[in-house]
């Protein structure tokens, strides 16, 4: 990829818009069209951008391997967590009402809200973990790129 | 806005013919890319924009760099055989017409009386309003409130399918010497 200067340049211009693009869908879809999901694919494909054009390696020292697969099962647990929060605050399995009156309240936003945006986050982490990590495994199978 | 819709449509299916078709590997991968690039816009054209963030990302983008790193794996050549296949033809021919005949009973596009229309949505959005303390987003007051057992199921499906991906492709590090002790 050495021979490609504009690639490379374009790339690392681009690089940062995909970012800041992915941590707005994921942070601004209880307002707009978004959510974790959405969120999680265009940072993982921000990550892949970096590792097809700079190397496995290079993408790799940014965001290393064992923390990919910690984040897989991190963001998972961290909806499973909010359910399990609900319940210790005395309501139901992901109720998100009862948040409302525990958690700082005037300071974080209403319960429901405060409950959709952590699970969202959830989301977002894992299907960024995960799809990373399989970018990572089949480039990792061979000296690819 | 007519024409918009039938032009995409006419390309997607063009696309799709073309994929098929298409022996060199290569362009049959960026062929796939097109083709999720073009209904990313028809989807955004059904008021759908978080699906075709979604269609761009993953179907244009990350799947299309997996294909191609498989595609270095496998190398380019397709073994495919050339003489005309008549029994999957038939066979796909008699579906197709099944799939057809199936739409014929389905509602009309946009249609007010569409079931879907009637029941449960009216209430979820009337309702997510008061609901959610003013959440303006239904799609997402739906998908991580009222059905957000739904959404941790989901969730749980993407990452056991990225531990089933490292568990058949990761590489072993102790895989060089094992071949090297087989040979």
């Amino acid at each position: 990829m050495i021979a490609f200067p504009i690639i490379r340049v374009v790339t690392k211009l681009l690089i940062p818009y995909i970012l800041l693009f992915g941590f707005y869908v994921q942070f601004h879809g209880d307002f707009g069209p978004g959510g974790g999901f959405q969120a999680g694919v265009i940072l993982a494909a921000a990550l892949i951008l970096y590792g097809l054009v700079f190397g496995l390696q290079a993408v790799q020292r940014v965001v290393p391997a064992w923390a990919v697969e910690k984040m897989m099962a991190m963001g998972v647990l961290i909806y499973a967590g909010t359910g399990i929060t609900t319940i210790l605050l005395g309501g139901k399995f992901l109720d998100y009402e009862v948040l409302d009156h525990h958690l700082l309240p005037g300071i974080l936003p209403h319960g429901q809200h405060l409950g959709i945006f952590v699970v969202e986050l959830g989301v977002g982490i894992t299907v960024t973990a995960v799809m990373t990590m399989i970018f990572y495994t089949f480039a990792g199978r061979k000296h690819v790129l | 806005m007519n024409l918009i819709v039938f032009t995409i449509l006419a390309m997607l299916a063009a696309t799709a013919v073309t994929v098929a078709r298409i022996r060199d590997l290569w362009a049959a991968i960026m062929f796939t890319g097109i083709y999720s690039f073009l209904s990313a816009s028809w989807m955004l054209i059904l008021d759908a924009p978080d699906v075709a963030f979604t269609e761009a990302a993953v179907g244009a983008g990350i799947s299309t760099v997996l294909m191609l790193s498989t595609l270095v794996l496998i190398g380019p050549s397709d073994a495919g055989r050339r003489k005309p296949a008549l029994v999957p033809l038939t066979v796909v021919a008699i579906t197709g017409c099944a799939l057809v005949y199936g739409t014929l009973d389905m509602p009309h596009f946009g249609d007010p009386n569409d079931p879907i229309h009637l029941h449960p949505r009216p209430s979820f959005v009337e309702k997510s309003q008061v609901d959610m303390h003013g959440l303006p987003n239904v799609i997402t007051a739906v998908l991580a409130s009222y059905r957000g057992y739904d959404t941790l199921g989901e969730t749980t499906v993407v990452l056991t399918a990225g531990i089933a991906v490292l568990l058949i492709l990761r590489k072993e590090k102790d895989e060089p010497e094992r071949e090297a002790a087989a040979q």
